[in-house]
């Protein structure tokens, strides 16, 4: 099957700066993928070049087969982006405005369509008020709605939970998931590692122009050690042996929490058996302990300090 | 390139319903204007000066006011709208749909035409009060308005993308098409000018829009509308030729 998005060593640089240093993806149809990084990592520049907006100056992007530069007509048609900035049309009703948007793509009399959109993102009761006269959140909304408005096979959302309310993020991602679940390749970028850990079933992580990890969210989870037990001593202190494992922060600002709770970094679950004997060696006893799984974002941190990964 | 896509008309529509939904702005407030240039002028310099054998000032005057607005007006649409929608960011709603460059500039500058007749034909309706007007060749008429307008709509779509702040699109406007504008013949007719100016004169396209839109009112004008007509649609081949490039190079819009 034709890759939904297919990314082969793009290059970009902006007047010396190399923003993108050879990029190569595939984004299968179907997926729901992240795309993470920092800021200035690539990944906006990365994006825009999907949309079109950005020629790449090595390299090439393909939409379900069709190049971006060379076959724009038809790579633009399987598309819809959310961009990122909160940009809106000030002399246009939210109706006029997906009309517009449904119109520039082709499409005549897709009032049905464009009613069911609004209703899913909860724009049906702003349908004919003025862009200008909509909060942040609701202006998010209806960028949302304008990049599915033609019901794009594939879907690119640039952040599109930036500063908006809870209800927004849950209505949101309930109609995302949905379409998602129809058929439709959804790419997301966010900082909101929790919202790419909950949503993406792949993910690829951009680092100053260059992909540093690509796998299956499992497999992240999986494959970077960070688990850590949380431990609070009812008597005693940690013994020496083990002062090497506690975290940098809890170093760095003395025994935390009233005295006696340590956070120890586990690299595998076996370890966890030869920490508790040395507590117990030590005389020290035990009131709580948890141990806490890695996620998202202590890979993503790790990651991005330069731990490497396989 | 397909003129009655789908994606055409929309944007068409679009500009249309962008300056008709500020309509005091972009239509009555231009003809306001003229109407105070035809008030001024006509009332100082009426009965002193005849400017084509047999035409009052009045009467000249208010042709050249027509298509001062339509050319001013037309420029102003199709700018002021790539220009703002650069500036807030909305372009992208443009950029990111299949929508070829044709369709574009195409949709940008059939808008412009028709602000450009709108306000044309307001000011004629209102201008027209002041003095008996003929119409010896309405064609000629028509044929330099729709091509006038459709040349600052096509310098407007230029300008508009070039610029990349308001003041670099103001310094178009207030240094390139206002003097070529103004020193077109508007006020007067070139053949009162000294002979420098009056060559210098025939190097500005448009006068020749003025002259040729002149000419329908009156049969007279000061070059043949032939010669007119193929300046200025020369002059439109190679300005839509620019612009339609600029977009099919990204330039300023595709980075």
């Amino acid at each position: 099957m034709t890759a939904a998005i297919q990314i082969d060593r793009v290059e970009k640089s902006y007047k010396g700066f190399k923003a993108l240093k050879g990029v190569s993806l595939s984004i299968e149809q179907g997926e729901f993928f992240g795309l993470l990084g920092p800021n200035g990592a690539g990944k906006t520049t990365l994006i825009s070049t999907i949309a079109g907006l950005i020629r790449p100056d090595v390299g090439s992007v393909r939409i379900h087969g069709h190049d971006v530069v060379t076959d724009q007509r038809q790579a633009r048609m399987k598309l819809g982006v959310v961009p990122q900035e909160l940009v809106f049309d000030p002399f246009f009703t939210v109706r006029e405005t997906l009309r517009l948007q449904s119109g520039y793509f082709g499409l005549k009399n897709n009032d049905k369509w464009i009613d069911e959109v609004m209703e899913n993102l909860d724009l049906t009761p702003k349908a004919d008020v003025n862009m200008r006269a909509l909060s942040g959140g609701m202006k998010r909304r209806v960028l949302v709605a304008q990049a599915l408005v033609h019901k794009p096979p594939v879907i690119v959302l640039d952040e599109p939970t930036a500063g908006v309310d809870v209800e927004l993020r849950q209505t949101l991602w309930k109609f995302i998931s949905r379409l998602n679940r129809e058929g439709h390749t959804v790419v997301l970028t966010t900082h909101y590692l929790e919202e790419a850990q909950a949503m993406c079933q792949r993910v690829a992580m951009l680092k100053t122009g260059n992909v540093v990890a690509l796998d299956t969210m499992s497999q992240l989870l999986r494959r970077v050690s960070g688990s850590s037990l949380v431990v609070h001593l009812k008597h005693g202190g940690l013994p020496e042996g083990l002062r090497h494992l506690v975290a940098h922060d809890e170093h760095d600002e003395g025994q935390n929490n009233g005295g006696n709770k340590y956070t120890l970094r586990v690299n595998a679950y076996n370890e966890v058996e030869g920490i508790l004997a040395q507590l117990r060696e030590s005389g020290a006893q035990i009131d709580e302990m948890q141990l806490q799984q890695a996620d998202l974002e202590d890979i993503f941190i790790q990651i991005m300090e330069g731990a490497p990964i396989r | 390139m397909n003129f009655f896509s789908v994606g055409f008309r929309t944007l068409f529509y679009k500009e249309i319903l962008r300056f008709w939904k500020v309509a005091t702005q972009t239509i009555a407030a231009p003809v306001v204007t003229s109407m105070l240039y035809l008030l001024i002028f006509g009332h100082v310099l009426e009965g002193k000066v005849e400017m084509l054998q047999g035409v009052n000032y009045t009467s000249f005057l208010i042709p050249g006011l027509v298509m001062m607005s339509v050319l001013q007006n037309a420029f102003a649409n199709s700018s002021s709208s790539l220009i703002q929608s650069k500036i807030t960011g909305n372009l992208v709603f443009i950029l990111l749909p299949p929508l070829s460059h044709w369709e574009i500039v195409s949709a940008y500058v059939s808008a412009s035409i028709v602000r450009g007749l709108a306000v044309g034909a307001g000011v004629f309706v209102i201008t027209a009060w002041f003095a008996h007007l003929s119409f010896t060749a309405p064609l000629w008429i028509i044929v330099f308005a729709v091509l006038g307008a459709a040349i600052l709509g096509t310098m407007g779509v230029i300008a508009g993308i070039w610029a990349e702040k308001f003041d670099q699109l103001a310094a178009f406007q207030n240094f390139l098409i206002m003097p070529a504008t103004f020193l077109a013949g508007v006020f007067y007719s070139i053949q009162k000018l000294p002979p420098f100016w009056l060559a210098v004169s025939h190097f500005n396209p448009f006068f020749y829009m003025i002259d040729g839109f002149r000419y329908g009112f009156f049969g007279k004008s000061d070059v043949s509308p032939w010669t007119s007509l193929a300046i200025v649609a020369v002059f439109f081949v190679v300005l839509a030729a620019v612009a339609i490039n600029m977009l099919r190079r990204g330039y300023k819009l595709r980075h």
